[in-house]
């Protein structure tokens, strides 16, 4: 039970005074309200004692301790992970720019009617549905190796270039499939009112189906952000330097793998002002719209 | 012939083997108002998406302003800039202010400017009550309010004609008389009108012109006091009795 419920005292200016049945409504829904928090707070205790029992008191505990949760390798290893994060941290931002304007782009792509666009609505279909079934890792590894080897001018020959636009590839299929089913989610009857008004097919997309659509799809793109975020340590298969690699370079001269653990918390960290960031936007567009209300 | 506004000669209309208009004849002359009554079903509603383009006829020619808009060669976006539709469900864009739902057609594709669209819009607002809505979103209205925003926005465009496809059908009872008073007031500036509906005792006030289809064929057109008042057609009877007694009569 949440206290978000509006206090007895209105806001009318008549001299209202909550009835005694209503004194005693509220008097349950406190009470309610402290043993509900009393319980989950029990609750989370003991579950919590019981895992914390558990593993510690498991026969290779010690062990697993020294070599994953060891102190002084994670302040050592910290700053090297750190800097490696950081180029995590500038392929994500670069990269989600990206994703975002390409993933519209093959989605508009495939929406598009007419003749003259058979080709394009083709070329999207089939890039959607290979990379959508490519393994990511795949993509990095023939990208990052493959094409440096054709000694294309014009392209940069570090392996982050290729590592993030293979993340790229990979990810606007799937943001592109995110932004197509919200805009087939919007009622055809908001394209027949636009078309009734007299604007064009385009207009009708961008002035009513898109604005409609990019709200509804925003909490599944956002995840597919936070999943991007975590994948970005995989172009450390390329070599690059990120937060995985730094890991991997402090555990192969110490033989420790608390680096990892390290490098495993930073990305989480990385992760959650994202997710409740998409929290706070679901609520904020309910409120917005006067939606909700005792359910 | 050329002195109709709109001019439908011979509509077919199917959806797969089912046939929804067959040989519909209509003629509405500039100032008129024709109004189409039947059960549901019998083809009002897909009469009114055609003559907007909203549907592709079978056969038959329809002529708006004498020009053949069937023809598959015309624009249909500089087709239904003429014309100003109203939606059962009011069709309203949700994520739109009021002000925008109206604006954005004059604006995107009149070519307005902000300014004089916003102004022509709080003109139109302010003559049908609605200009304390203005920067309401829809979600916000009532059902009346709904409907009679979605006919300013409608109007916003300066139409020369108007089907409004049973618009009062998604509303409380005490909240259609607000949007059949909007309706009376466009007959009164003269706005031409072809109307699907179901409250008789409006048909007949505010109708030139009463059809009545029956499975997607007008088998009646008349005048609203001979078609109330003494109808030919058995079916018809048959229908209007039964209007009258579910009570809708007016």
């Amino acid at each position: 039970m949440r206290s978000a419920r509006s206090p007895a005292k209105p806001a009318g200016e008549d001299d209202y005074v909550p009835s005694a049945r209503q004194r005693e409504r509220e008097r349950i829904r406190r009470r309610t309200a402290t043993r509900s928090a009393l319980i989950a707070a029990a609750s989370t205790v003991v579950l919590g004692t019981i895992i914390w029992v558990v593993v510690t008191r498991s026969p290779g505990w010690p062990r697993v301790q020294e070599s994953f949760f060891d102190w002084g390798y994670a302040k050592r290893s910290f700053p090297s992970i750190l800097a490696g994060l950081w180029l995590n941290i500038r392929v994500m931002l670069v990269c989600e720019v990206v994703i975002l304007a390409f993933g519209l782009v093959v989605a508009g792509c495939r929406t598009l009617r007419g003749p003259v666009f058979f080709p394009l609505r083709l070329l999207a279909a089939a890039y959607t549905d290979l990379f959508r079934g490519l393994p990511l890792i795949l993509v990095i590894l023939l990208l990052g190796l493959g094409v440096p080897g054709l000694r294309l001018r014009g392209l940069p020959d570090s392996i982050v270039f290729y590592g993030g636009a293979a993340l790229v590839l990979t990810y606007s299929a799937y943001v592109a499939e995110v932004f197509r089913a919200g805009i087939d989610s919007v009622h055809p009857s908001q394209r027949a009112a636009a078309r009734s008004l007299g604007l064009s097919s385009g207009q009708a997309m961008r002035y009513v189906v898109l604005p409609q659509a990019v709200r509804r799809v925003v909490p599944p793109l956002l995840n597919d952000l936070v999943s991007l975020q975590k994948d970005s340590g995989l172009i450390s298969v390329l070599g690059a330097i990120d937060a995985v690699r730094a890991a991997g370079i402090e555990t192969a001269t110490s033989f420790n793998f608390t680096p990892f653990v390290v490098a495993g918390a930073l990305f989480v960290l990385l992760t959650i002002p994202l997710a409740r960031f998409t929290d706070w936007l679901g609520r904020r567009t309910e409120r917005r719209r006067g939606l909700g209300g005792a359910v | 012939m050329t002195t109709q506004l709109l001019d439908l000669r011979k509509v077919r209309k199917a959806f797969g083997g089912n046939v929804v208009l067959r040989d519909v004849d209509l003629a509405v002359a500039p100032h008129r108002v024709a109004v189409l009554i039947g059960a549901s079903g019998s083809g009002k509603s897909t009469l009114l998406r055609c003559v907007n383009l909203l549907e592709t006829v079978d056969d038959g020619v329809i002529l708006l302003d004498g020009e053949d808009i069937t023809d598959p060669r015309v624009r249909a976006d500089r087709v239904r800039r003429r014309i100003g539709m109203v939606f059962q469900a009011f069709n309203l864009f949700p994520h739109l202010s009021v002000l925008d739902n109206i604006t954005l057609a004059p604006r995107k594709a009149h070519g307005v400017d902000r300014r004089t669209a916003e102004e022509q819009a709080r003109e139109l607002l302010g003559r049908f009550g609605l200009a304390d809505k203005a920067s309401e979103y829809p979600d916000r209205l009532s059902g009346g309010q709904q409907q009679r925003v979605a006919i300013v926005r409608a109007l916003a465009t300066k139409p020369r004609l108007m089907l409004l496809d049973e618009v009062t059908s998604a509303l409380d009872p005490e909240l259609v008389t607000e949007v059949l008073a909007v309706i009376r007031q466009l007959k009164q500036d003269g706005m031409t009108m072809v109307i699907a509906t179901h409250e008789m005792g409006f048909a007949r006030e505010v109708a030139d012109e009463v059809c009545f289809l029956d499975g997607g064929a007008v088998l009646e057109r008349a005048a609203p006091e001979r078609l109330f008042g003494d109808p030919q057609e058995p079916r018809t009877r048959q229908f209007l009795r039964r209007v009258t007694e579910s009570g809708r009569a007016g």
